[in-house]
């Protein structure tokens, strides 16, 4: 049973067509392996019930010869994402009890293509996280391992990745919005796609920084990648910022020839104190995509240096009021009131218990910075700065680059509780080489390219020009084909 | 389009203990868009819906929600826009002003702080006949209306009607350019007549579908002057704004009192605190709400849930092409086309039901004068008298235009048309048919009215001597020989017969 849970998409969707295999024991595999897996923490919300009941009409739709691209695929779904009928809570207390009445158009458009819904991923609270550790439910745990070590498998996307690293899953949705899709996906030796910023519909996913999210796949190679994103994407009448845009056939422009194509390597993206071995893969990943026929230029995107402070800027500003609906008034957690207490106790003790320390802190950032007397030398200034930063990567596309390669992450995993009393400026450095893309909204892409002196794996990252996901993902292809990762997690949940 | 010519009015002035006091007065003015759905969701905007029934997920904000801008929302306020002779921005933005309020569901309202749609405009507020003033008008910005809270349904517990939340509002700034509470109405009544031509908002008050916040300072004579010269704001005196007014009367009486109140501490040599001000209609006061210090930081920034509004002039113009006339231009029309006094024709104008009803009469019955008289002085006073509006008039534009048809023609005095309709008010039916079944017919014929002058000579010796003496007792004669005819007789035939029998 486990081995079916290994499959990729791409097989088992053959399987599934020819018979070999039906949606009801890949969905039956994968609730066992959930069942056991419990130690991960990557599912917090179970829907066997759904899931089989889903099963067994993708079965019939296969039998009926009306497979869709997705008919009968087992997927797990981020907290982040409204499900309808199933708590969706953004890993936060102040959600608790939520059981939106209405699907997301990501997940509803994952199973119009035939999905099937494991249930809900664990993440950071509300998105905002680089290590799963802020989650209402604890914190996931990565399936890597060094010496008995409890690891963190990233986040906020944390147990999507841990969710698909282990096999509990053959692929998950994530989001992202300064690195949770791709920073996951390293930490765990998977891929993980953020698209172009509006390529994916925003409607029904619980808001962290409206003008940075986005919704991507995470999975088990580059193929699955391209055959979830199709299903994903799309214009949205109900998103204003989501682009009406044909959705091309992303697997079919996955032919692996790079020849002739320009990739970039930002001298910025070389950090004081970066590990030698983060160092010697991206050296890796340049020799591998010019030895696939690439041209490889070394490219300036000069304000790099200014994104992480920028990125702290406008994601809490943004976040302080896409949180303000959070008011015990209409749904979720409420406090407990005490005699005499009015609408503004109600706010505050609803918030203080709903809120965990991250999000509040991020909150108080995010109104201090839109607050009178700060606008412009905080908020103004950031979106002057994004700007800048866009235009940086406008400038390389524009001299004939078409995908820039950098590290995903400036570490491997590192181990669970490390974080409780560092200064939060530390947790916000993992997103240093992921926040640009957003801020720019282009797409990128963490592909597994090695691993460290412990056997923990690293990714590559590929940032590609605007809604040219499937030349960004063709690149993909060609470095996981000469990367050849193919490690595993060994099984101690 | 024809301009009538006017004066700008006097300042109000108020004689305060040591000197005389001018007003300034500016405007905000919320005016609920004329649209069966909200401004960022598809609910009705139906009023008086069951408690919290018009209601999308958007609108009471559950997570992950999506404004989406409506169009015809947009639509509506280009054309109040072109309707104030306003500069419409082809590209404007939405913006987030934060606070909490349970009736605010989002955590925030959605407006346009930084760039309106609509840009500087004008409307004209006529004092008097000849008198107007311009009053300059800043901006107006699409914006959403909150919910309601209502607090006096139970001790312990507050409710919320979200029915509300979301509807779009135009947001309309005038300059600091009204002088006094007279003209402070007249600018909201303008306001509302123009809103209501357009039909981008229905002008009722009572249900708060228009209301205005109002900025009252005062400053000594010749200040205003100063600060008009150079738009330099240092000239007039600190403002407070009196929030939430949604009557005319109110909007006079507070401003009155605000002006009042405000002179009264700076001629005691105190200081003008800037600071929102509710007025209390009960106790005829105005108090204070929260000052500047309190005043809420609504940390606005851009709406990232929404793109820039970009629109197209082609599609401005296509709106500008199709504006009905305008209440101004149409009384301009109505003084030279049909030759009515600037009187008469405002009150024509004042609302286009009345203005459409009389362009019927006029034009069926062929005489703008006489037609602007029956429908003002009969029909109008009737229809007050009974409370009813034009719609409900019970005399359709046909029926009345027949009675000026048959004055016109001489078949009824304006005496009998009087009696006519009050018949066709009160039972229907069509005033020629009326006039010919009671045999109200003016008798024209000289014959039979020479015999009825001769019976009345015959019978009035005495009269007639008293009349040869003194020919003003001629008068007497044409009463008698009306009464003789029922009044149908023509007067002004009567009084030439009896002036040349009586040989006069």
């Amino acid at each position: 049973m486990s081995e079916l849970t290994k499959m990729t998409i791409a097989a088992a969707r053959d399987a599934l067509g020819k018979g070999e295999v039906t949606s009801l024991e890949l969905t039956e595999a994968c609730l066992t392996a959930i069942d056991g897996a419990d130690a991960l923490g990557a599912f917090v919300h179970k829907t066997p019930d759904l899931a089989r009941e889903m099963a067994a009409a993708a079965d019939a739709r296969i039998k009926a010869g009306e497979a869709d691209k997705l008919t009968g695929i087992p997927l797990g779904i981020k907290d982040l994402f409204c499900t309808k009928g199933v708590p969706s809570q953004a890993a936060s207390r102040i959600l608790e009890g939520f059981r939106p009445e209405y699907e997301s158009t990501v997940s509803q458009k994952l199973f119009d293509a035939g999905a099937v819904m494991l249930g809900k991923l664990n993440m950071d609270e509300f998105a905002m996280g680089s290590s799963n550790e802020t989650s209402v439910y604890g914190n996931a745990v990565n399936p890597w391992r060094v010496n008995g070590q409890d690891l963190t498998p990233g986040g906020s996307s944390g147990g999507s990745a841990a969710a698909v690293a282990a096999d509990l899953c053959l692929g998950a949705t994530g989001t992202d919005t300064g690195g949770s899709i791709r920073q996951p996906a390293a930490f765990t030796g998977i891929t993980g796609l953020k698209p172009t910023y509006g390529r994916c519909s925003r409607w029904g996913i619980v808001a962290f920084a409206s003008s940075l999210d986005q919704a991507g796949p995470m999975a088990k190679d580059v193929r699955d990648c391209a055959i979830m994103l199709e299903a994903m994407c799309g214009h949205d009448p109900k998103d204003s910022t989501s682009a009406d845009l044909e959705v091309p056939d992303f697997e079919a422009m996955l032919t692996g020839d790079i020849r002739g194509k320009t990739i970039g390597i930002p001298r910025e993206y070389r950090m004081d104190g970066m590990p030698a071995e983060i160092e010697a893969l991206w050296a890796e990943g340049r020799k591998m995509l010019q030895d696939a026929g690439a041209k490889i230029v070394d490219i300036s995107l000069p304000h790099t240096k200014y994104a992480l402070p920028t990125y702290y800027v406008i994601a809490p500003a943004e976040a302080s009021s896409n949180l303000a609906r959070y008011d015990g008034v209409r749904f979720g957690h409420r406090a407990k009131l005490s005699q005499g207490d009015g609408i503004t106790e109600m706010y505050e003790k609803t918030r203080a218990e709903g809120f965990g320390p991250e999000v509040q802190r991020r909150v108080m950032i995010g109104t201090y910075v839109l607050s009178a007397g700060f606008y412009d030398a905080y908020y103004n200034r950031a979106r002057k700065v994004r700007t800048l930063i866009k235009r940086d990567f406008e400038d390389a596309f524009a001299q004939g680059v078409d995908a820039i390669l950098t590290p995903a992450t400036p570490s491997a995993a590192f181990p669970l509780g490390q974080s409780d009393d560092a200064d939060p400026v530390a947790m916000y450095l993992n997103d240093v080489f992921t926040v640009t893309v957003n801020l720019a909204g282009l797409p990128g892409i963490a592909v597994p390219a090695g691993q460290d002196g412990q056997g923990l794996p690293l990714g590559l990252q590929l940032i590609g020009r605007p809604w040219e996901e499937g030349d960004l993902l063709n690149t993909a292809y060609a470095l996981e084909r000469a990367a050849g990762f193919v490690g595993k997690p060994e099984k101690w949940w | 389009m024809l301009d009538l010519t006017f004066e700008a009015p006097k300042p109000k002035v108020i004689a305060g203990a040591k000197h005389d006091w001018e007003l300034v007065i500016g405007m905000e003015v919320h005016a609920q868009v004329a649209s069966k759905a909200k401004l960022f969701s598809g609910a009705s905007t139906q009023f008086g819906a069951e408690p919290n029934s018009n209601v999308a997920f958007v609108d009471a904000a559950m997570p992950g929600m999506l404004p989406v801008i409506n169009e015809f929302c947009v639509e509506q306020a280009v054309r109040t826009g072109l309707g104030l002779k306003a500069k419409i921005n082809l590209r404007s933005a939405f913006d987030r002003k934060n606070y909490f309020y349970p009736d605010l569901p989002q955590g925030y309202q959605i407006s346009q702080l930084y760039h309106p749609l609509v840009g500087e405009g004008e409307v004209l507020v006529d004092m008097e006949p000849g008198i107007a003033r311009r009053v300059r008008i800043e901006r107006i910005h699409m914006e959403q209306d909150a919910g309601k809270s209502i607090h006096d349904m139970d001790p312990a517990m507050s409710f919320v009607d979200l029915n509300r939340t979301g509807v779009a509002l135009m947001e309309i700034v005038s300059r600091p350019d009204i002088r006094g509470p007279e003209e402070a109405a007249a600018y909201v009544a303008k306001l509302r007549q123009i809103l209501r031509y357009l039909g981008t908002c229905d002008g009722n008050m009572q249900n708060g579908n228009l209301r205005a916040d109002v900025n009252v300072s005062v400053c000594r004579p010749g200040a205003y002057e100063k600060y008009m010269e150079t738009q330099d704001f240092s000239h007039l005196g600190t403002r407070c704004e009196i929030k939430n007014m949604n009557s005319m009367r109110f909007i006079q009486a507070a401003i009155d009192y605000e002006a009042r109140r405000q002179i009264g501490i700076l001629e005691a040599g105190g200081e003008i605190v800037q600071e929102t001000r509710l007025y209390d209609p009960d106790k005829g006061e105005t108090r204070s709400m929260r000052s500047k210090e309190e005043a809420h930081d609504y940390r606005y920034f851009p709406d990232p849930d929404l793109l820039p509004l970009e629109i197209e002039q082609a599609w401005v113009d296509d709106i500008a092409a199709n504006l009905p006339e305008l209440p101004d231009a149409k009384k301009a029309r109505f003084v030279t086309e049909f030759g009515l006094s600037e009187y008469d024709a405002s009150v024509l104008t004042a609302d286009l039901a009345n203005a459409a009803y009389f362009e019927a009469v006029a034009a069926e019955a062929g005489d703008g004068k006489m037609a602007a008289n029956w429908v003002i002085n009969e029909l109008f006073g009737r229809l007050k008298k009974d409370d009813r509006g034009i719609e409900d008039s019970p005399v359709a534009p046909g029926q009345l235009a027949a009675l000026v048809g048959l004055i016109k023609k001489g078949d009824i005095s304006g005496k009998i048309a009087k009696d006519v309709f009050e018949i066709v008010y009160t039972e229907g039916g069509d005033p020629a048919k009326i006039v010919e079944e009671k045999g109200l017919k003016q008798v024209t014929d000289t014959g039979a009215i020479e015999a009825a002058v001769d019976e009345v000579i015959a019978a009035n010796p005495a009269q007639v001597e008293k009349a040869q003496a003194n020919p003003k007792l001629a008068g007497w004669f044409v009463g008698q020989v009306m009464k003789a005819t029922g009044g149908k007789a023509n007067p002004k035939a009567v009084n030439e017969i009896v002036t040349a029998k009586l040989g006069l």
